[in-house]
């Protein structure tokens, strides 16, 4: 697996970009003209209570779900106006890592990271090294033989991480990925989203409920040599060259507050007080 | 809002439901139904204009051939052989009376190779395959496995749908043919023990009396069946919503909605099948 160093130039064009994209259900109308981008390498924390739309959010942006208006642009290309043949290709470039794993609970672990290879047709003697060198990367190698329904939550999802992560996208997408998990596990879940990041260079949206996870995002980086997480700012004061990471509240179908770690940390507006609680 | 793969369901959000009159519960049943005949049309032909294209999963049709077919094998056979029986002992009490024991093998034959071979095979194999297709791709749906595997680039109609379609529409038949063949046996031991029948005498008038209509009419019907089955089974499984309160309830419906088509279905095609030996053959 190449690697990529974070003092790559950053591009200009943003990756991700939302434009007045709305899209709802026959209750209602979930998104309500939502507009932001994500630039290369950047890191967006999607925060907002249940039903504020985060995780259509990113199954647009995946091209799972088509706005009903609005446009949705990913790596140079509309998503919204592609058809179903051309975003099966499209989402090879995405990797997208669901709340409870999603895992195929009648294939092995191995067989789950390795999914993508066999759909690619790569030679069975490639596929083993390639899902062993992922597993080891999220430290789950000895799970390789067993079956999801031998795993623990947590174990869950590091395997659904490193099955999103098996072809290298430039894209990553997490949704919820500490809910309902105690906060070692938690953290052990945004150590490897940090490694994914300063690893590997990707770009990543993260739907959360909880602020901690993107103040551990902001704040903390992965250091190859050392293969610490260390700390990397305080209170999102990042360095220079650091990986950005922005937050975006979700609520009543709109852009409540788009901005840095520092701005939501020191925001006085009382209902974004509460997600510091 | 418009998913780009409609006829998956793709979770529902809980928002406060509006009141509605008795105009616009009719309204929206019936927009319901439409929609889902039309989803269910969309699949199915997806379902079968895979068929030609690449890539194709031939591992999961092998797979699903044995599960279908192997897997339906012991539940056709055993009811096969006292369909056949029960037959012979109804159709020979009835004969026994005009002393024409005689022509039950020539009567259990046409019955069992026009229709109740078919139908019967269609039915049993769709109680067992159309809600364990329906089952297994409901769990998939609502642990978002089916989203899990277009995230990551695969089709689910061409993985899921289209090995389940073709596996039945091949393995359904063959399973027809050995009921009819076991629904002898069974109408042969039946008729030796209870009749007291030769059982040379009641195999050569049974052979005897089957033309190419009445075995075109046997055979035609199943390949329908096999379609019908699969498909009823993947649909109810990729439009689950509710959880697995919701699987539950797709697997029944499935069954039902399954059983129910074959029937109607058998009824059409058997007027097709007298027409085309009346006219054609």
């Amino acid at each position: 697996m190449s690697t990529s160093t974070l003092t790559q130039t950053a591009q200009h064009d943003p990756v991700i970009t939302f434009d007045d994209v709305r899209i709802g259900f026959a209750e209602g109308e979930i998104l309500q003209g939502v507009g932001f981008s994500v630039q290369d390498r950047e890191t967006l924390i999607l925060l907002g209570e249940t039903g504020t739309g985060k995780t259509l959010a990113l199954k647009l942006a995946a091209g799972l779900l088509r706005p009903s208006q609005g446009a949705v642009h990913v790596l140079g290309q509309e998503v919204s106006r592609m058809n179903e043949k051309a975003l099966l290709d499209f989402r090879r470039r995405v990797g997208f890592v669901f709340q409870e794993g999603a895992l195929f609970d009648s294939m092995t672990v191995a067989d789950n990271v390795a999914y993508r290879l066999y759909e690619d047709k790569v030679p069975e003697e490639e596929i083993e090294g390639r899902v062993r060198e992922t597993l080891r990367f999220v430290e789950l190698e000895r799970t390789f033989d067993m079956l999801p329904s031998e795993l623990s939550g947590g174990m869950r999802r590091r395997v659904s991480i490193a099955r999103a992560l098996i072809n290298q996208p430039p894209i990553v997408l997490y949704d919820s990925p500490t809910a309902g998990l105690d906060p070692i596990t938690a953290q052990t879940i945004i150590s490897l989203i940090l490694r994914l990041r300063d690893v590997y260079g990707v770009t990543a949206m993260l739907a959360t409920h909880r602020l901690q996870d993107g103040l551990a995002l902001a704040n903390y980086r992965f250091d190859p040599e050392t293969k610490y997480v260390v700390k990397a700012s305080h209170n999102g004061v990042a360095s220079a060259n650091g990986p950005v990471t922005r937050f975006l509240v979700l609520r009543h179908g709109g852009v409540y507050f788009e901005g840095g770690p520092e701005e939501i940390l020191n925001a006085r507006d009382p209902y974004l007080q509460r997600f510091l609680v | 809002m418009a998913d780009t793969s409609p006829p998956i369901s793709t979770g529902a959000l809980k928002v406060e439901e509006p009141v509605l009159d008795t105009r616009q519960v009719i309204t929206t049943v019936f927009k319901d139904w439409v929609s889902g005949v039309q989803d269910y049309s969309l699949m199915a032909f997806r379902a079968l204009a895979n068929i030609p294209t690449r890539p194709f999963y031939g591992k999961d049709l092998v797979q699903q051939m044995d599960d279908i077919g192997v897997g339906s094998l012991p539940i056709v056979l055993l009811s096969g052989f006292f369909i056949g029986a029960v037959m012979v002992l109804q159709t020979g009490a009835q004969f026994t009376r005009f002393g024409q024991t005689a022509l039950t093998g020539q009567v259990v034959s046409l019955a069992l190779v026009r229709e109740l071979g078919p139908a019967l095979s269609g039915l049993l194999v769709a109680g067992r395959c159309a809600s364990g297709i329906a089952s297994e791709l409901g769990s998939m749906q609502v642990t978002e496995q089916v989203d899990a595997m277009r995230a990551m680039g695969t089709d689910p109609y061409r993985k899921l749908v289209t090995p389940r379609v073709l596996a039945s529409i091949a393995m359904t038949p063959l399973l027809c043919a050995l009921m009819d063949f076991i629904g002898l046996i069974g109408g042969c031991v039946s008729a030796v023990f209870s009749l007291r029948l030769n059982v040379v005498e009641f195999w050569t008038r049974a052979i005897k009396i089957l033309e190419f209509p009445d075995i075109m009419q046997g055979m035609m019907k199943p390949f329908v069946f096999g379609f019908i089955l699969a498909t009823v089974g993947c649909y109810k499984g990729l439009t689950v919503r509710g959880g697995t309160q919701g699987v539950g309830r797709a697997t029944t419906q499935a069954v039902v909605v399954a059983s129910v088509m074959i029937i109607v279905a058998d009824t059409f095609l058997t007027k097709i099948a007298l027409f085309l030996a009346d006219k054609v053959f």
